[in-house]
């Protein structure tokens, strides 16, 4: 733990989109802080123009994330006491994304994804009133997903997008787990299940729960959210008999 | 010449939190072309943060509550010096806003029977707070976030408005930059809403975050448009306090509502000690009687722990000022205490406060279910802000109109909790509505270069004294004026510190003109800090002055030089305009008369 008083090297890497280095600051620790702290702390004594998004500084907005020594974190939630301050502090942009400058990217294909996933679209309400009736127990399974603070660790770690670039063919965790919150929704009458193979490329995921290890928000997103798509998508389009029925229920039903 | 790009669009929406985006949901809804700009990205703004609830008699658990009576909670809450009139629309509208929100997705904790559930909270007679655990915030900003998507929005992240432009009396556009690039930007439009948000930033200690710099306000203020109210700012009884990197951050009066204690070091629950007489008849007067009441007993009368938050941030300043504070100069929250009245207690927690529960272990190393807190107040809301009409949201310029934190008016001297979440739906959508009818009924307005080449040079001026930036870095003015704020225009105010304060701003905005940065325009926080300051010195002037003026005490403006209230101080708000020689000119306006049915209504429920 560190005492008032001791010093610190944080390895920032300075850039932008044309390159960039590792920088050195030394600056002072204290008990308690977290990485986002001694980042401003640089940024107010010692580079005032060194970029870094931030908002809530409490885990809530999913702005702050970074690869800090190597791995996918929200600085503001990555304590000093947890690393190693014998030796310089890596602190770097999340790689998958382009650079802007310094320790922020250009997550702006995240935005685009979602917006192509279809609506939430309810079915008509339960009581002369307008209002619908759920069960808690109906809710808590979708409460988990909708915990998701869109920080884009999930997306920053998944090797489909990281490592194979394949933006283009592949939503990325935080949108499977976006039309999860969707389709199991309860009031939800949408089917998203033939874009899922399409064009939100379910098929990539290979689930190695990459993205289940980042998460700050502990989502199960392989468990809860990525495999149960997987399984209706086999559902629906590799079960004839499965797929016939769920047709004459559709147009019987509510 | 100032080099930009020129955008169109009908109504231009300033700020993307809850008020913001509601408001750009209704004004897309009326057909007019919508504009959106967001200080950060979209979904990150300071709505997330809210964690309580959202406050809307749907009476759901207690089918005592209708508007009537929250609208009576509202006006007590503000001590009467509310915009009656919006404490009205926002008590009968807030119910459909919020089952609005279910038609687009929300998913709110449910009763046993299905229906939305609602929880007590400080000021509110009944439970009323429709919430998701302790992250009801995130799941508003993200339901209006995924509804906004698809309504054909021009959405503008990570762009900051300098200055809003002016043709004559009325409203023509707004100058900014983006951040991403440094570029200006030009909006032309017909209609402005303002919806940035609060003050947060001119304090040291706050649970805003850094894009609470008065924005609005400032704006507003210097297109020429009235602010109130600027006195009353909340300090929110419960921050965190150790370890000192996250002093601020909330601690939700959630923990109060499920049954937490304040003590003091010697173990006593102070609050029963101080109840103010007009709250005595509904407050427990044992520690039983409060314990039933937050576990659902109607017949119970709440605990003094959820008196109002002004009420409960002094009470706990008087312990601590007098020796009775924790280890860290603040008092105990204790919620692990329920274990001896439940049996799962650790798991009613932990499903009732997950939010607090990783925040405190993850932070403070401290496991809420077994180890008291230590809290202390926090700078967390203004209730003054833009004067707007209490139907229309517009302001006194007209095409300009205001929602949430950054207009005036609802909560007058002092906010309930839940209240600013139905706040920014009620008044969001009205802002939104009458600002696109506005667009429809009126033209644009020709921009005067001369207001953009004047806001374009200013913007630029800090690179030019980059050299000479000896001693007035952005962040040394800005943590200094933040300091004395806190210092001198805090929770417990005499007019000789604030006076004090006047004068150290005028020093201050002296060496912000000296500001220099160093580097280049793209993403450049020090340049952002720089041109922050201006809004928080414009104001910081406004609350001091604003104090200074209100020589008594209401709501969460407490003079200890006139510790009491002053009933003639009840009949006005205290508005502020920019005068012609640009000094701030205060007036005191008259409060309507309550008409006879609400004067009824607040007799009913005394």
């Amino acid at each position: 733990m560190p005492g008032s008083g001791d010093v610190a090297t944080f390895r920032v890497w300075r850039g932008d989109a044309q390159g960039g280095k590792l920088v050195d600051y030394p600056t002072r620790v204290s008990p308690g802080m977290v990485v986002l702290d001694a980042i401003h702390q640089i940024q107010a004594e010692q580079a005032n123009d060194l970029a870094v998004r931030w908002n809530c500084k409490a885990g809530r907005c999913g702005s702050c994330s970074a690869e800090v020594n190597g791995a996918p974190r929200l600085m503001c939630m990555t304590r000093l006491n947890d690393l190693p301050l014998d030796k310089p502090v890596t602190v770097e942009p999340m790689r998958t994304f382009p650079p802007i400058k310094d320790l922020v990217t250009d997550v702006s294909w995240n935005f685009r994804v979602k917006q192509q996933i279809k609506k939430f679209k309810p079915r008509a309400p339960d009581a002369p009133d307008g209002t619908w009736r759920m069960a808690q127990s109906d809710v808590d399974r979708v409460q988990e997903f909708r915990k998701c603070i869109e920080c884009f660790l999930c997306q920053d770690v998944c090797h489909v997008l990281r490592d194979h670039h394949l933006q283009d063919e592949f939503v990325g965790p935080r949108f499977l787990v976006h039309v999860a919150a969707l389709e199991m929704h309860p009031l939800d009458t949408e089917d998203r299940v033939p874009e899922l193979r399409q064009a939100h490329g379910i098929g990539y995921c290979n689930i190695t729960k990459c993205c289940t290890k980042v998460c700050p928000e502990d989502i199960a997103i392989t468990d809860n959210a990525i495999i149960p798509l997987k399984e209706r998508v086999v559902d629906e389009f590799y079960d004839p008999l499965g797929r016939l029925l769920k047709v004459f229920s559709r147009g019987g039903g509510p | 010449m100032t080099d930009y790009e020129t955008f169109d669009h009908d109504v231009l929406v300033i700020g993307a939190g809850g008020a913001g985006l509601r408001a750009a949901i209704a004004a897309s809804a009326a057909g007019v072309s919508v504009g959106l700009v967001c200080k950060s990205l979209l979904g990150k703004a300071h709505t997330v943060m809210a964690e309580g609830g959202v406050a809307a008699a749907l009476a759901n658990v207690d089918d005592r509550d209708n508007w009537q009576v929250h609208f009576a909670d509202t006006m007590r809450g503000g001590q009467y010096v509310n915009n009656w009139r919006m404490a009205e629309l926002h008590a009968k509208e807030a119910p459909d806003r919020v089952r609005e929100l279910e038609a687009w997705g929300a998913l709110f904790d449910r009763t046993e029977d299905g229906r939305i559930l609602q929880r007590n909270f400080g000021g509110h007679k009944y439970p009323r707070l429709a919430h998701v655990g302790d992250r009801t915030g995130l799941e508003m900003i993200r339901t209006l976030q995924d509804h906004s998507i698809h309504q054909g929005i021009d959405v503008h992240m990570e762009c900051t408005v300098l200055r809003l432009l002016t043709e004559g009396d009325r409203i023509a556009g707004a100058f900014g930059y983006d951040r991403e690039r440094g570029r200006f930007r030009l909006f032309r439009c017909k209609a402005i809403v303002l919806a940035t948000g609060g003050i947060g930033r001119a304090y040291s200690i706050t649970s805003n975050s850094w894009e609470y710099t008065g924005d609005g306000h400032a704006l507003a203020y210097h297109a020429g448009a009235a602010l109130q109210d600027m006195e009353f700012v909340q300090f929110h009884p419960t921050g965190m306090i150790w370890p000192p990197s996250v002093r601020g951050i909330l601690v939700t009066e959630g923990v109060r509502g499920e049954g937490g204690v304040l003590l003091n070091k010697d173990g006593r629950r102070f609050m029963f000690d101080d109840i103010p007489e007009n709250y005595r008849s509904q407050t427990a007067d044992n520690e039983e009687e409060g314990w039933r009441y937050t576990q659902g007993d109607k017949s119970a009368r709440r605990p003094p722990e959820l008196l109002t938050r002004d009420h409960v941030a002094r009470c706990i300043v008087r312990e601590v000022r007098e020796g009775r504070g924790s280890p860290h100069g603040g008092v105990i929250l204790d919620i692990s205490w329920i274990k001896r009245k439940l049996p799962d207690a650790r798991k009613h927690i932990m499903r009732k406060l997950p939010s607090m529960y990783h925040q405190f272990k993850q932070l403070a190393d401290i496991d809420i279910t077994t180890t008291p807190m230590e809290v202390g107040p926090t700078t967390h809301y203004i209730m003054g802000g833009v004067r707007v009409d209490g139907d229309t949201q517009m302001s006194t310029l007209p095409g300009l109109f205001a929602a949430g934190e950054c207009a005036a008016g609802l909560h007058g001297a002092n906010r309930l909790g839940g209240n600013s979440l139905s706040d920014l739906l009620v008044f969001g959508k009205r802002a939104g509505d009458f600002a696109a009818r506005f667009a429809r009924d009126h033209g644009s307005a020709p921009i005067d270069s001369a207001q953009v080449d004047e806001a374009g040079r200013g913007a630029l001026a800090p690179f030019e004294r980059a050299a000479a930036a000896n001693g007035h870095g952005p962040y040394q003015v800005m943590q200094e004026l933040q300091g004395m704020m806190q210092e001198l225009v805090g929770i417990v105010r005499v007019g000789s510190e604030m006076e004090r304060a006047l004068a150290g701003v005028e020093e201050l905005r002296k060496r912000a003109r000296q500001v220099g940065v160093a580097g280049n325009r793209e993403y450049n926080p020090g340049w952002h800090t720089a041109l922050d300051l201006d809004n928080l010195l414009t104001i910081s002037e406004a609350i001091a002055r604003a104090a200074v003026e209100r020589k008594e005490s209401r709501g969460g403006h407490f003079r200890d030089d006139y510790p009491e209230k002053d009933a003639a101080y009840g009949k006005f708000n205290i508005v502020i305009r920019r005068g012609k020689d640009g000094t701030m000119q205060l007036s005191h306006e008259l409060i309507p008369e309550l008409p006879a049915e609400l004067k009824r209504v607040l007799e009913e429920q005394k």
